[in-house]
Order: structure tokens, then sequence, then C-alpha cells
């Protein structure tokens, strides 16, 4: 068979050295495609609205799950850390002891390292109290004579259980002392029980991140597969792996994102919800507190922290399916 | 321009292996037009396949312009593809955009700008007469178009190597002439051209060079 040679060209095309661009040629055809990767993106997620929500919620109920947990955790812990602060010992004196004698053991007690300060609680006081807060008054000046002992309110310079337990017993062992009471080890467990909860959000939140991420890879892995076509027909005409790559980057950022976004939404729906309830129960209590939000620096966070999970996700379905794809239609 | 040296590739097979190519040895010149024929399984496809760096040879080694295939690394493949114009007997066109766009996928992942893009896929358009149909859905168009289609495609950016597997395979004998006159247009200007086919007329008809592979050895060239 004869070779057709006669019109061959004397010198071979230089069509190999004409694909290699120089450098900033590279960096705008790599900008644009990054620009037209995320467009390309976004326009699929709008284009499958159900589907895209579906993923987009499942995301943000599993973000909701710990972002909320640690809002209320950061609520439980603003409004128990006063409560450190009025750690006190009540000293019930016995009843025969005279004010005198009552203010000379607080004086006494008040130059004590461990005491910060020392409220002296006469009989007479305590009565007048106990009188206005318990609407019993009528009923207490029917007695013949008034039933509370002296008081001092013991304030410690420390909130350690150890010491506390040391200067209680210590006090108690002073003969005019009847009895003391610690009004801290609920505080210590409360503390305790906090801190335990703060640790199964932190697992739960390791968990739930896990699962976005999961989430993202499956939606991913699907999407891969239905545009298995394009990617076999962009391999051919030489397209790197970071091109194929790159619009499922952003599909599982914009993912992640938007799933980041409605978690904080839920939260915040969440607490306005609670919001009421808790005002009421706050005022009863005549605290200062005030329900904490989500906060602004996490409504831009979680969203980020999200977006970065869907990052992943999309990486590792990407980096896992693609050598799948390679073009063997030949 | 291509130079295959004893270029073998085995298959592992449950219990055993094949050979799809044995010490295939042979030389494609620039310009240059060959048909590359053969039964089903004769080895056609894994000739492309090696070509394209889809697979790599087990024995030999395949030299362009004198550059070892086998020393570009896994990382360099998508580079060397940039290389080769490749169409398909199903053209492979993707449904979801224009034909401007099939076209111009080349060039964007090459990265050219749009504009130049745009010009250089009116070329190729303008070239194999469907100039006029870039703003049209490739599934509009006939089997002849798509194909048509699917060579502007591999030749938009004026790659040096051109590989055809079935090209007419599913085109009637004037929509063959057609695509045979484009290629042999290509050849003339130095593009390498190499079109696999077991379609015989098509082969006697156009005086070209053919190598035919028989169970996996070239056994005519």
């Amino acid at each position: 068979m004869a070779a057709s040679k006669k019109k061959k060209s004397p010198t071979p095309r230089k069509g190999a050295r004409r694909i290699q661009r120089n450098w900033q040629d590279q960096l705008r055809a790599w900008k644009a495609h990054h620009k037209a990767s995320a467009k390309d993106a976004w326009q699929r997620l709008i284009g499958a609205p159900v589907a895209t929500a579906m993923t987009v919620l499942v995301i943000a109920i599993a973000l909701a799950l710990p972002a909320g947990l640690s809002v209320l955790l950061t609520n439980a812990q603003v409004a128990t850390q006063d409560w450190d602060g009025n750690a006190h010992l009540s000293v019930f004196l016995s009843a025969d002891t005279s004010p005198n004698a009552q203010q000379e053991l607080a004086a006494a007690w008040r130059e004590r390292e461990d005491i910060q300060r020392i409220e002296v609680v006469t009989r007479e006081e305590a009565l007048e109290e106990f009188k206005a807060l318990s609407g019993f008054g009528d009923a207490l000046d029917a007695l013949p004579e008034n039933p509370l002992p002296p008081l001092l309110m013991v304030y410690p310079t420390t909130t350690d259980a150890g010491v506390l337990e040391t200067l209680q017993k210590e006090l108690a062992s002073h003969h005019a002392v009847d009895v003391v009471q610690l009004d801290v080890l609920w505080v210590k467990r409360l503390h305790a029980m906090i801190e335990t909860v703060a640790r199964i959000v932190s697992v739960l939140t390791i968990a739930l991140a896990t699962a976005v991420v999961l989430v993202v890879v499956n939606t991913i892995r699907l999407g891969i597969e239905s545009r298995r076509e394009e990617i076999v027909v962009v391999k051919i005409v030489g397209g790197t792996d970071g091109f194929v790559r790159r619009p499922f980057l952003y599909t599982g950022f914009c993912y992640g994102f938007l799933g980041g976004v409605l978690s904080v939404l839920l939260v915040q729906i969440a607490l306005l919800w609670v919001g009421k309830p808790v005002d009421e129960l706050i005022l009863l209590y005549e605290s200062q507190f005030e329900l904490v939000g989500i906060g602004w620096s996490n409504v831009l966070v979680i969203p980020l922290f999200a977006g970065l999970l869907g990052l992943m996700g999309a990486w590792l379905a990407v980096s896992r399916h693609i050598q799948d794809v390679d073009p063997y239609l030949l | 321009m291509i130079e295959f040296l004893q270029v073998s590739k085995r298959y592992p097979l449950a219990g055993g292996y094949r050979d799809a190519l044995s010490r295939v040895s042979m030389r494609l010149h620039a310009g240059e037009l060959t048909f590359l024929t053969g039964h089903s399984g004769a080895g056609k496809s894994t000739l492309l396949k090696l070509i394209m760096m889809i697979e790599r040879p087990t024995a030999g080694d395949i030299r362009v312009r004198g550059q070892s295939l086998n020393r570009i690394p896994t990382s360099g493949i998508a580079h060397w593809r940039r290389n080769i114009g490749m169409v398909h007997q199903n053209h492979q066109l993707l449904f979801d955009r224009t034909v401007h766009d099939n076209v111009a996928l080349p060039l964007i992942i090459a990265g050219y700008s749009a504009r130049e893009a745009s010009r250089r896929v009116s070329a190729a358009l303008d070239k194999v007469g469907l100039l006029g149909k870039q703003h049209l859905n490739p599934m509009m168009l006939s089997g002849g178009e798509q194909q048509r289609v699917g060579i502007a495609r591999a030749v938009v950016n004026k790659p040096p190597l051109l590989l055809a597997d079935e090209p007419t395979g599913n085109l009637d004998p004037v929509l063959s002439a057609e695509i045979m006159d484009l290629f042999e247009d290509f050849a003339r200007v130095g593009v390498t051209v190499l079109i696999a086919t077991h379609d015989l007329v098509l082969i006697q008809e156009y005086h070209h060079r053919c190598l035919q592979l028989e169970q996996g050895r070239l056994v005519a060239s």
C-alpha cells in the first residue's frame, strides 16, 4: 500500500509547542477555570433544587445538633459562673450566743486567710428577713420567742472543695457553733455535669462532622457517576485530574457551606423558640442572666467549617473515584 | 514522528494472560495518513490506547520525535494527550452543551481565553463545514454532522497527531468519503493521521499505507 508522502510538509508542525503557554496565560486560565467551576457547581446545585435541598438539610441537621448543644452549654456556663462567687458557709451559732459574742467570733474569723468576708446576721435580722421573704409574718408574730439562731455567713477566698471541707470542719469545732452548712457541693456537681456534657458535645461534633463528610462523599460520588461521560471526554482531550476535580470540589464546598448556613438558622430559630419561656424563668429567679445566642463569629465560622468538611468529602470522593473513570471507552 | 520499538502489551486473565500486542515495531511519519486494520481483538484498540497513554506497554518503547513515552510520568499524561486529536466511532460528544462548547473543550483545558477559543472553534467548524451550527445542541445534528463535530474537536488545538477509531463505522459511503477527505486534508498540512478501521472498502478506495494486526502481531505494513 502506497504511503502518501508526496505532499508531506518539510518540517513537522509544532503543535506540541503551541500549547505550552507562558505562566501568565496559565495563571489566567487557572483562575478562569476556578471561576467557571464555581459557577458550574452553583448552577448544578440550583438546577436540581430538591436533591440539593435534601443534601443540604441532612448536613444542616447534622451540624445543628452539636451547634445547638454547644449554645446550650455556653448558656449553662454563663448562668452558673457567678455561683462560685456565692459559695458560702452558713454557720449557725447556738441560740444562746449573745450578739456581742457573735460579733467577736466574726472579728476573729475575719483574720483567717481562707475567709474573704463574713456577714453577721443577728437573730432579729434573721427574723425580719424570714418574715419578709416567707410571707409567714403574722404566724411568726404569734410565736412566743424568736426561733431563729444567730447566723454568720462566711464567704471563703477559695472554691476548692478540699479547702472548703477543712474550713467547714474547723469552724464546726468551735464551741459556739451549732451547725455549718456548706452550700458549694451541688455547684461542684453541676460544674462536673456541665463538663461531662461538654465532652459529649465534643464527641458528637466529631461524629456528626464525620457524617457530614460521608454524606458529601456519597453525593459527589453519585455526581461523578452521572458525569462519567464528561469526565472521559475531558481526560481524552488532555484535562488534568485537577481540572476534572475542580467543579466537584466547589460542589462539595457549596453543600457544606449551605448546610452550615442553614444549621445556624435552625439554631437561631430554636433559640427564639425557647427564648420567651427562658426569659420568664429568669424573671422568676430574679437573675441578671441573658440568653446567649450563637454568636456573630460562629455565624461565620460554622458555615466555613462546614464548607471545609464538604471540600474534604468532595476531595475524598473524587480522589477515590476519578481513577475508576479512566478513558477506557476506545 | 511516532516509532514503536518491539512493543508488547500483556493483559492478565483468569488463570493466565493474553498478549494484546506482541513485539510490534513500526513508524508513522509526519504528514502521513495510515490505516490500522485487523479483526476485533487483533490489538487495534490496544495500540491506540498505548499512544494515548491510557495503557503503558508491558515491554518495548514508544518514541515520539525521539522522546520515550515510558519516561512521561503519570502526572504528564494529560499534557501529552493535548498533542493528540482523538476521533471516536460514537463521537463522544457532550449533549449538555452546544456544538461550540464541545469543540472549545480542549482549548479551555489548554488554557485559552474564551475569545481566542471562540476564534479557533469557528475556524475548526468552518473546516468541517458546520460553522452555521455552532450554537445548536449536537443532539440535533445528523450522525455525519456529529462525527464532523468530533473531528473539529480533535483538531481544534492543531495537534500534530490525529487518531481515529472506526471514524466511519456508522456512516454511509457518501458521508464516509467526506470524513476521509477531511483526514486527507489534515495529513496534507503535516498532521500524522492514524485511522483504525476494519472497513476494507475504505482501505481499498484510498491508497494509503495500511498496518495490519493479527492476534497482536503486525503482519503487514
